[in-house]
């Protein structure tokens, strides 16, 4: 069902939701988080329809923030606010509640959905697009215990995963991190099994536009303390994402290699070799993740904080030789 | 800079704060005797799928069915293609199943040919090499107990059963035994040839969401446990109800009875899970050692006449169906005195426990299909109500719904609204399905995977069986001098005498 309220308040929108609920008899109020979308007009409905299949794993209430682009020249429209409240068939196992405020009305992002929070809930933001400049300060960040932004993207994704490390709190969390979990999940299987060998050096390759790879090259530097390259450059293949990573010791180099858009092929001395499924996670895949678990994530924050910079680092004296 | 140490207990890619990473199973494979079987097609292989799906399996998994059939590598692909297509959980992704697929063998064999088994170690010794499965192989006896001696002997006299290279296990099904005596026997067949800590026998229950759910749910929060005893427990109901009959099963179903089939291993678990002390840690010994404390403090009553009921299931009309009585099912001796129904009543001899009773009840052809935990409070003190006014408030209970429809609800009396005081039960409701809509994962890939990982804490040790057949022999030695059950119409909720159980108690059984 869907209802459209047209130059609406919050407050009406609320009555709504309670009038909606006693009508349709629906009491189950198992609804655990609440996750705010924070998107541009006309941008809403990939990332509503993510909402909707990460819902079947966590049931929440969606809110989308949608306002205008800055440098759109609707920018200084008149103030208005139209709202649309999406239950049942179109809207997963959510609740949706899409918020257009034009104008001056979207000035006041944290007031447009304060009275709309569940109770007692963890609040999650998510900025598919453009994030705000901090955003732990932000006026939905703020109000937030997890906030996820997607630095691919940005129009210089490297760029803005510096920025992100710079301005880290507690509680932040990128979708290149969350497309290199099942990446990692294999690197840690080999290494979970013999010959119990340090790394001595380590090589990852990927498309130039992806902050995967240099998150993956960071996640390795920390934990590995060894040296690592990071080869960002655009392959005749034309794949995006990840390439490819080496881990090389004594006994000779582990290759776990991107061919194929889904299937990775996974070589080893002495063992056979195996492909692997390796798909590019979609964003239901993603935002499915990161509401499984609504604590800080640690490791997220110190591959930020201090592997990128380790990274960083040694890539320079690399290059200044 | 210095190279990161690497051992086998401390890989650096995995550390503790590390929220995401799931375990992958290491370099294995499972090795299905039995693999024609329902089980094997309907659960076991689909499970396999899942996992491989959820990037849960190694690279270089193997699928290895052993059977009588004529049947090449290809033919047992295309059966487990099958299966995967008609009963996985996740959906079906072409590259997943290509790269499981490579890894699937087929040995043809009757159990007691030795050369069947020879080839089974070349099989498994040409997947080490061609997989990298690394020696590391679990055995899936899918298979009647009968045919235990023989298998695990053979698997001792090829030498698959060697642990030298890897890891070997064997993986069994209930029934473990059908009395104490029967139960040892097996045991010591199969633990001559694997050592104890390589025996993982699977209960499926324990491996389903809700039963963990018991542990988190008594332990994690701070609103149960404090009454969670005898000053506020009135008693406990444990039920598993089924509402089909014996139907294919008549030939295994006679002799073994309701109590063997499922009180035994189901819900004396369930009860250990409800009445055990807090464990020290998740850690497989600490959990079994705190079931089998329970287990041991389990009192049969004296009177065993009075503490137990059971039934047969009548011929007669259910939910629109005409079915047959038990004794009328086809293979069934019509003179059986096996029961379709049973409930027995339980003490248990603990501080915490002592006079409240645990009342068991299990049978088929019963009201509908259900499995749950019920447990019943005291009445408060009413001196503030008058009798008029609280006269439809029962006594407070949570129940823990096992299966299907999986939650918690909480019966408690709420005033009616209106002019005057009147009380009147209410519940509140907690669904796994609204809070977690993620169809939650079977129990057998939960199982299969801790089989792989080696991570026992969800498999009972063979003191827990031992201990549980202790409770239930004296009560089917009982049963077997006092002839025939009494019958009960199906589709109802048991036979009058287990009514009569509780109704001396001044109780009555809950309808789930």
């Amino acid at each position: 069902m869907i209802v459209d309220l047209p130059d609406t308040t919050t407050s009406n929108v609320s009555k709504t939701l309670i009038k909606i609920r006693e009508e349709g008899g629906a009491v189950a109020l198992g609804r655990v988080l609440t996750l705010i979308i924070a998107t541009r007009l006309g941008q809403e409905e990939e990332v509503i329809e993510a909402a909707n299949e990460a819902s079947r794993e966590h049931p929440m209430r969606v809110i989308v923030v949608s306002t205008a682009d800055p440098d759109h020249p609707h920018a200084d429209a008149e103030s208005r606010l139209d709202a649309q409240i999406r239950v049942g068939g179109d809207a997963g196992a959510s609740e949706v509640i899409v918020l257009r405020a034009y104008g001056e009305t979207a000035s006041d992002e944290e007031g447009l959905v304060t009275a709309l929070l569940l109770p007692d809930a963890p609040v999650v933001v998510w900025w598919p697009g453009t994030a705000p400049d901090v955003v732990s300060t932000s006026a939905l960040g703020r109000i937030a215990t997890s906030r996820i932004t997607d630095s691919s993207s940005a129009g210089d994704p490297h760029a803005a995963l510096l920025h992100l490390a710079d301005t880290y709190a507690p509680g932040d969390t990128d979708f290149a991190w969350t497309r290199l979990t099942l990446w990692r999940a294999q690197l840690a299987a080999v290494l979970d099994q013999p010959p119990y060998e340090p790394i001595e050096s380590v090589e990852v390759s990927g498309a130039p536009d992806s902050p995967s790879t240099v998150l993956l090259a960071a996640w390795l530097r920390l934990q590995l303390d060894a040296p690592v390259q990071h080869d960002l450059t655009a392959r005749q293949r034309g794949l995006s994402g990840i390439h490819g990573v080496q881990l090389r010791r004594a006994s000779g180099t582990i290759e776990l290699v991107r061919d194929m858009p889904d299937l990775a092929t996974l070589t080893q001395p002495g063992q056979p070799t195996h492909d692997l499924a390796l798909p590019r996670r979609n964003l239901r895949d993603c935002l499915a993740e990161e509401l499984r678990r609504l604590d800080p994530d640690e490791l997220y924050g110190e591959v930020l904080t201090k592997g990128l910079p380790l990274l960083e680092a040694e890539e320079q004296g690399v290059a200044a030789r | 800079m210095s190279p990161v140490e690497i051992t086998a207990h401390s890989n650096p890619l995995r550390v503790p704060t590390d929220r995401r990473l799931n375990r992958i199973a290491g370099p294995s494979s499972l090795i299905i005797f039995g693999v024609t079987g329902d089980l094997s097609r309907k659960k076991l292989m689909p499970a396999v799928y899942d996992l491989a799906n959820r990037g849960l399996l190694p690279p270089g998994f193997a699928l290895v069915g052993f059977a009588r059939r004529d049947w090449e590598n290809e033919d047992f692909e295309k059966v487990v293609y099958e299966a995967v297509k008609q009963h996985a959980r996740t959906e079906f992704r072409d590259e997943v199943w290509r790269q499981l697929a490579q890894g699937i063998r087929f040995v043809s064999g009757e159990f007691d040919d030795d050369a069947a088994f020879e080839r089974l170690k070349d099989t498994v010794d040409a997947l080490d090499r061609e997989r990298g499965t690394m020696g590391n192989h679990a055995f899936y006896l899918s298979i009647p107990p009968k045919a235990f001696p023989l298998v695990t002997e053979q698997l001792r006299r090829s030498g698959l059963a060697e642990q030298s290279k890897g890891w070997r296990r064997v993986v069994i099904e209930k029934p473990f035994g059908s009395d104490l005596k029967t139960a040892r026997e097996l045991n010591d067949v199969v633990e001559t040839v694997f050592p104890p800590d390589s025996v993982f026998r699977i209960d499926h229950y324990l491996g389903k969401e809700t039963v963990q759910n018991i542990l988190a749910l008594r332990f994690a929060n701070e609103l149960y446990e404090p009454i969670w005893n005898a000053n506020y427990v009135d008693h406990v109901q444990i039920t598993m109800a089924e509402d089909i009959g014996v139907g294919g099963r008549a030939g295994y179903y006679d002799g073994i009875g309701a109590a063997r089939d499922v009180i035994q291993n189901h819900l004396l678990q369930l009860l250990a899970l409800t009445a055990m002390e807090e464990p020290v840690s998740f850690d497989a010994a600490d959990l079994r050692a705190e079931k089998e404390k329970v287990l041991k403090a389990v009192r049969l009553p004296r009177d065993l006449s009075t503490a137990t009921a059971r039934g047969q299931y009548s011929s007669g009309w259910q939910g629109g169906e005409k079915v047959v009585g038990f004794l009328q099912e086809d293979g069934m001796n019509p003179q059986s005195t096996t029961e379709t129904y049973a409930a027995i009543k339980l003490d248990i001899g603990t501080r915490r426990w002592a006079g409240v009773p645990f009342y068991l009840r299990a049978g088929k052809r019963l009201g509908r299909r259900v499995t749950e935990i019920a447990v019943v409070f005291k009445r408060a003190p009413q001196q503030l109500f008058a009798e008029s006014q609280t006269s439809a408030l029962g006594q407070n209970a949570l129940v823990i719904r096992v299966q299907p429809d999986e939650g918690v609800t909480i019966r408690f009396g709420s005033k009616v609204p209106g002019a005057g005081m009147q009380v009147r039960d209410v519940s509140m409701d907690f669904g796994y399905g609204h809070a977690f809509t993620e169809a939650s994962p079977e129990a057998y890939e939960r199982l299969i995977l801790d089989v792989l990982l080696g991570d026992p804490p969800l498999f009972p040790r063979h003191e827990e069986v031992e201990l549980s057949w202790k409770i239930l022999d004296p009560i089917e030695e009982y049963w077997a001098s006092h002839g025939a059950p009494e019958q009960y119409r199906p589709g109802t909720w048991g036979p009058a005498s287990s009514d009569e159980l509780l109704a001396r108690d001044g109780r009555t059984w809950r309808r789930p």
